[in-house]
């Protein structure tokens, strides 16, 4: 590591243990997670159902605390943020995108989209704007006036990520992304989170089950049973599966 | 307090000192309230219904106490000075009774109705909260929404329920039962209905909006009913 290597970790979690009690019984839905993130990188999370991607990625987003351990993030320990300091991280620095969209059914597209910078302060014309643009770049932009319940779901998970984009944050976190699209929705989505990340340097955290993540992943972290199995870089799997198949592609 | 705000560097999370989300304007949180209202409309009429109905049964026990309560006792028995004041109390306490009856139905009718708008709308808060959104953000959004709400509900639901107790006892009594309904009395309980009314109205949206808008986001996300 070189001498500003304070720079080069934009999210550090150190021994996270998260339990949930229900009923009197303890389940441990983290064991012990430590995960470093470099700034810029496209990291996805694979493991099956029950694993832990969304506990650990409630985690990182600020949207839980852990039970044990510490989550850093710019080498600023989140416990120590209070809920304003929270509030602000959630609402400029860090964009989040859900499996199950969760726009605000009441409002239209672009005023999905503009409600991050609302929370923001960002006057509305300057708000509805930079909606309009965003909701351009995920081609939705002749579908600003319409309800979530108006839009298929690919669309509305567009209209999520236009607004995860809303206050140009630092991180994305986005969970099963693809997990409620059909497989060529699915890879439009992902290339345009791709597309996101090389092109605004924003680090982007994906838990996943789809294998057409690894594609464009810098890292593949994989998690089972509440720990971290084993982390993967691109370079090394295109190797290997291209020793495998004889070629550079991946069959997915 | 903006100008004091480091600003954000690209790529960093964390900017320095002052950044910190602040209260949105009342006046946005208003017109946020608003909209949810009509948007909703169908859906804040049910709700509103709700309320209405506990208040206009409150409004129906009220007219009708307060006529039967200044309605002279006919003396046509040969009662007694003493035995007539004693009828007098004992209806008194049946109509106080009624109004209290009317008051926990009322309750009961306003609390259900607003904790379900509030509960279905858990998984919105939890977005919100994600989006930036102060917890007292929310609750001053729901108290907003409740506020209004309880206010157009109540004032309604008096007309409505004062009116038919009145026209029950015209019924009942002649045009004559109106003299015994001073105007003071009927002002005094239009005020007692709305403002119970809307009280109701807001504590029974505010104190689960407050306890959703407590948890953490990742719980509020969850909820599904
Ligand atoms: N709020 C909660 N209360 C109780 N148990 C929970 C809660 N959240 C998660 N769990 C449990 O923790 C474990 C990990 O869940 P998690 O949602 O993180 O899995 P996941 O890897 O995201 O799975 P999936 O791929 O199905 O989304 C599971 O056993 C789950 O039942
Ligand atoms: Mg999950």
């Amino acid at each position: 590591m070189s001498a500003g290597s304070g720079h080069e970790w934009i999210v550090r979690t150190k021994g996270v243990v998260k339990e949930y009690t229900m009923g009197g019984q303890t389940l441990r839905a983290l064991k012990g997670v430590d995960l470093d993130v470099r700034r810029g990188e496209y990291i996805s999370l694979m493991g099956p159902s029950g694993s832990g991607k969304s506990t650990l990625f409630n985690m990182i987003g600020g949207l839980d605390k852990p039970s044990e351990g510490n989550v850093f993030i710019d080498e600023v320990d989140m416990a120590q943020l209070d809920a304003a300091e929270l509030a602000y991280l959630r609402c400029r620095r860090i964009g989040y995108i859900f499996q199950t969209f969760n726009l605000i059914p009441v409002m239209t597209a672009l005023e999905n989209v503009t409600l991050p910078m609302i929370f923001a302060g960002v006057p509305s014309d300057a708000s509805a704007e930079k909606g309009m643009q965003l909701l351009k770049v995920v081609g939705l932009g002749h579908r600003y006036h319409h309800k979530p319940t108006e839009l298929s779901g690919g669309q509305q998970q567009r209209v999520a990520i236009a607004r995860s984009f809303a206050n140009d944050p630092a991180l994305i976190l986005a969970d099963e992304p693809t997990g409620n699209l059909d497989g060529k929705t699915g890879t439009e989505i992902i290339e345009l989170l791709r597309t996101m990340n090389k092109d605004r340097g924003v680090t982007v955290i994906s838990a996943t089950h789809d294998l057409k993540m690894v594609d464009v992943s810098d890292r593949i972290v994989y998690i089972s049973d509440g720990q971290i199995e084993r982390i993967e870089n691109r370079e090394d799997i295109k190797i290997s599966l291209g020793e495998m198949h004889g070629s550079g592609g991946l069959a997915h | 307090m903006e100008s004091a705000q480091t600003p954000n560097q690209p790529g960093r999370l964390i900017g320095g000192a002052g950044q910190r989300q602040v209260q949105l304007p009342l006046a946005k949180a208003f017109s946020i309230a608003m909209q949810n209202i009509r948007v909703r409309f169908w859906r804040s009429m049910i709700t509103a219904a709700g309320v209405m109905l506990g208040i206009a049964f409150l409004g129906a026990t009220f007219g009708q106490s307060i006529i039967e309560e200044n309605t002279p006792v006919k003396n046509a028995q040969g009662l007694s000075a003493q035995q007539a004041q004693i009828q007098k109390e004992e209806a008194k306490t049946r109509q106080n009774w009624l109004v209290s009856m009317s008051l926990i139905v009322c309750t009961v009718g306003i609390a259900n109705s607003m904790f379900m708008s509030v509960t279905e709308r858990f998984k919105e808060i939890g977005t919100m909260k994600c989006l930036g959104a102060l917890d007292s953000f929310i609750v001053t959004l729901f108290l907003l929404e409740a506020g209004f709400l309880g206010v157009i509900a109540s004032f309604i639901g008096f007309a409505v329920g004062f009116l038919g107790g009145v026209l029950m006892k015209i019924f009942q009594l002649g045009p004559e039962a109106l003299e015994y309904l001073p105007p003071l009395r009927a002002i005094q309980s239009l005020g007692i209905s709305v403002a119970a009314g809307v009280i109701l109205t807001v504590l029974a949206t505010v104190m689960p909006a407050m306890k959703a808008a407590k948890l953490p986001a990742a719980a509020a996300l969850r909820s599904e009913i």
